[in-house]
């Protein structure tokens, strides 16, 4: 046995030891999520449901995130497969029918489904307000680190995610968000007009 | 009661193990063989200890003792017996309790068929599988005590982890990788053994775990074959392979025990590489205790990771301890280990299995890096990053393919050296299985570089492979005017080590055809279906019959009836299902799968309408996917060929005294001191 060189391999085995024993002030599932303060990450979807009027986009339109600054925007990821979506449905389009003319955009991202199913869901549904976009192979909800639906996401005028609902929204959680959202985009612009 | 009797049972072990590893290195010191006999009971008791704590185990889960902490946590009485059986492994402290059961029946197995060996091999090697379990035994009694008892008692349990209950799988794979994950103790306690009795220099450690490590390697394939099927029959993503932490954790040993059977060939004829093949079978152990630690402390991302805790501090020391002692032992020994022999010529069979070694070994660092790197970049950036398929697929396929060349190069080359004429006459024949694989695949429609190279150079070695039977039977048919199926088996029987070895390499072609067709063929298309109507993928069409819905014991199903359409007629049903379990937020699903020897119709219900007015449905045409499991199956063959016993040349030795005990790996040149 040369002493020497078992001392030296023993060493060779340090960084390895070192890196895993740091390893373990590390949480591997804890990823940085989008959330209050980050910018929202960007999208462009095909509208596949068009909504109603006032708020109806037409279908195959590209929704870009980029040309909604300036309004608030409540980004619902649904699915026809899920329960509590229908639960939310009629919560969030009756919302976005009271919020028309303001400067606040609903969006329906369809998730892990299919647009036929989605546009069979909305009929029997009674109907959407707001368009809703397809997520073709969920790139959009894997951006925004979805846990599953329904979840919904506040954006604000400066395109920052402001709130995350996981689950279904209830009409005063909404309202409320939507609310101050809205109040602080102005409160900004005045702020800024002040300058 | 059972708890703190099988509690007990692994204190009292943990004892005797101590013991053991006390008495024994004194015994050594000191020339008492006695006393080395006592360090051999310890190994025995211990089994003894350990299997009682284990069988206590599954009485208390059959029996739902809810007063043990682990039965409270994976048992319910509404889980079928069976699956209460199995949950033994279902979550880490059970996992742990059965890990330490398989290494006490593999040490004692190991040290009571070698125990009449004369030197110090095998008492060091008894203090290294006593020195393992200690580990083992501590985690059992500190941080993963499956044992605890709970007060007060509840009525009842959440049962098992969905997942592990959905398949008769989860039966088979979790006990054959850990019979392989720990089978690899063996051949690295022995080579511990040969080092710390300065053995190193004789090949003896590698003729007593030759089988050892063959049946471990053949257990180990047999199990990662088997998760991908379960993987593929349960997680409804039609794949079954992700490069996930665990899956690679299971791989890695693999490669290095693969390279070793294969390097150990030229030690064992030349006396060389004696270093390498210490270091490959010191490096597939680290990598199984690595693997283990990877995946049992939380250290990265997985979907297989169990819960974290203090346990994976536990595995830290002990792998730190592991690294520094046999580093330090390995290259404090290497000076020893300079290679004598030397290659004769560049075209012999030797110059193959080296490059085989390389491909390897240059394969498990990859997957080492590409496992390892999330934590590595996170150390050095502060990033957080995954690494997926697109690395592993692009880093690895030009080594697999290579490697499916050099099975076909390998056995068709002899060893030392070849002539010009013997490496044509080898050579150039199998081309042709080569072409024909090669236009057969362009022909199905396989248009990457790499599946028709996997296909090209499966044509080739298979061809190659199969010659070496032929060539074979040939030779004996006419030397001994045999019949061809007499000629065949005495060939196979008269080396079984070598033909073993070309079975499993034919085992691997199917499975390598299996993956290259099934991932470059793939077609799929996902559609909702009102009763009545059907769904076409690549020429196989499917009708949904309709949606329904059951209540069973343990969990309420919802499933899709698609009938199978051909030609008009049904030809058969699929059906396609979503387990839901009380315990669970999400499904399980529970695709259903219909295979032929061409390929799988494979389909998932991803969705259903309440009222069961129609169904979402993915299907899935996957060619050639059966082949892996076969082809799996058949490398096993392979190895159980090779580890059995060698035939006999003839009816006189059959008669002449054999080795004292046990089946024939005792049979080695007993070292006899003048």
């Amino acid at each position: 046995m040369n002493w020497n060189r078992a001392f030296i391999a023993a060493l060779i085995a340090a960084p390895l030891i070192a890196l895993f024993a740091w390893g373990f002030t590390r949480d591997p599932n804890s990823i940085a999520s989008p959330l209050p303060g980050h910018d929202a990450p960007t999208f462009a979807l095909e509208v596949f449901a068009p909504g109603q009027p006032p708020l109806a986009r037409p279908i195959g339109d590209t929704v870009r995130l980029a040309d909604l600054r300036g309004q608030v925007v409540v980004l619902n990821f649904w699915a026809s497969w899920c329960l509590a979506c229908g639960d939310e449905h009629a919560i969030l389009t009756e919302t976005a029918k009271r919020y028309a003319g303001r400067p606040v955009h609903f969006l329906g991202v369809l998730y892990n489904d299919v647009p036929s199913a989605g546009i069979a869901w909305i009929a029997r549904m009674g109907g959407q307000s707001y368009p809703s976009v397809n997520d073709p192979s969920a790139r959009t909800a894997i951006d925004y680190g979805l846990y599953g639906v329904p979840e919904t996401f506040f954006l604000d005028a400066d395109g920052r995610v402001a709130y995350k609902q996981t689950g279904p929204v209830t009409e005063a959680g909404l309202t409320s968000i939507v609310d101050s959202l809205l109040a602080a985009s102005t409160s900004s612009k005045r702020a800024g007009r002040g300058l | 009661m059972t708890g703190f009797f099988a509690h007990n049972a692994l204190l009292v072990s943990l004892a005797v193990i101590l013991f053991g590893l006390v008495i024994g290195p004194l015994g050594i010191r000191r020339g008492r063989r006695d006393w080395i006999e006592i360090a051999y009971g310890a190994v025995y008791t211990n089994f003894l200890l350990v299997t009682i704590a284990t069988l206590s185990m599954v009485y208390a889960l059959v029996t739902h003792d809810f007063s043990v902490s682990y039965v409270a946590q994976v048992g319910s009485r509404e889980t079928p017996l069976f699956y209460t059986v199995i949950s033994l492994w279902g979550a880490l402290e059970g996992s742990i309790l059965f890990w330490a059961w398989v290494l006490a029946l593999y040490s004692s197995a190991a040290v009571w068929i070698n125990r009449q060996r004369e030197g110090n091999l095998v008492p060091y090697a008894a203090a290294a599988f006593l020195g393992i379990s200690l580990f083992f035994l501590v985690l059992l009694v500190g941080p993963a005590n499956p044992f605890l008892p709970v007060s007060p008692v509840p009525a009842d349990g959440p049962g098992p982890n969905p997942l592990l209950q959905n398949h008769i799988l989860m039966a088979v794979h979790p006990p054959l990788l850990y019979l392989g994950y720990v089978g690899m103790s063996v051949p690295f306690a022995f080579a511990v053994g040969a080092m710390l009795s300065g053995e190193v220099t004789s090949d003896d450690w590698t003729r007593i775990t030759r089988r050892w490590t063959l049946a471990s390697w053949g257990l180990l394939s047999a199990a990662i074959i088997a998760g991908m099927w379960w993987s593929y029959e349960v997680l409804g993503w039609g794949g079954y392979w992700a490069w996930d932490p665990v899956e690679n954790a299971s791989f890695l040993p693999w490669l290095t025990a693969t390279a070793y059977l294969h390097s150990v060939m030229v030690q064992q004829r030349h006396g060389m590489l004696r270093l390498w093949n210490l270091n490959l079978v010191v490096g597939t152990f680290i990598l199984t205790i690595l693997g283990t630690f990877l995946t049992r402390s939380g250290i990265l991302s997985s979907v297989h990771a169990f819960t974290t805790g203090p346990i994976g501090f536990y595995f830290l020391g002990f792998i730190t301890l592991v690294l520094v002692c046999t580093m330090a032992m390995v290259w404090g020994n290497s000076e020893k280990l300079r290679t004598v022999g030397r290659f004769d010529s560049p075209a012999s069979r030797e110059t193959v299995l080296l490059l085989n070694n390389l491909f390897l070994t240059a394969f498990m660092f990859t997957v080492l890096v590409g496992t390892l790197y999330p934590l590595v970049a996170e150390a050095v950036r502060g990033v957080k990053v995954s690494v997926g398929e697109p690395f592993f697929n692009r880093m690895t396929l030009p080594m697999i393919v290579a490697l499916l060349f050099l099975m076909g190069v390998g056995p068709a080359l002899p060893w030392r050296s070849a002539t010009t004429k013997e490496l044509r006459a080898k050579l150039i024949p199998p081309l042709i299985g080569a072409l024909l694989f090669t236009v057969g695949a362009l022909i199905a429609g396989v248009h990457n570089v790499y599946g028709v190279l996997a296909f090209c150079f499966v044509g080739y070695s298979a061809l190659a492979n199969l010659r070496e039977y032929s060539i074979g039977t040939r030779a004996r048919r006419s030397a001994h005017g045999e019949s061809w199926p007499t000629a065949f088996i005495r060939l196979v029987g008269g080396n079984r080590r070598r033909y073993g070895g070309y079975v499993a390499h034919m085992g691997v072609f199917l499975v390598a055809l299996g993956v290259a067709a099934s991932s470059s063929l793939r077609t799929e298309r996902t559609a909702t279906l009102k009763p009545g109507e059907s769904l076409s993928v690549s020429g196989r069409t499917v009708r949904l019959e309709g949606v329904w819905g059951r209540e069973e014991i343990q969990r309420s199903v919802i499933g899709a009836t698609l009938a199978v359409v051909k030609d008009g007629g049904v030809v058969g049903f699929l059906e396609p299902r979503m387990n839901f379990y009380p315990t669970s937020e999400a499904p399980v699903p529970t695709p259903d799968v219909r295979s032929t020897i061409t390929g799988d119709l494979y389909a998932n219900l991803m969705a259903f309408e309440p009222r069961g007015a129609n169904a979402t449905v993915k299907l899935i045409v996957e060619p050639l996917t059966p082949w892996i499991w076969f082809g799996g199956g058949i490398v096993v063959l392979g190895a159980l060929i090779s580890i059995l016993p060698q035939r006999r040349p003839s009816q006189a030795a059959a008669f002449a005294p054999a080795a004292p005990v046990g089946p024939p790996i005792s049979a080695i040149p007993v070292k006899v001191e003048a």
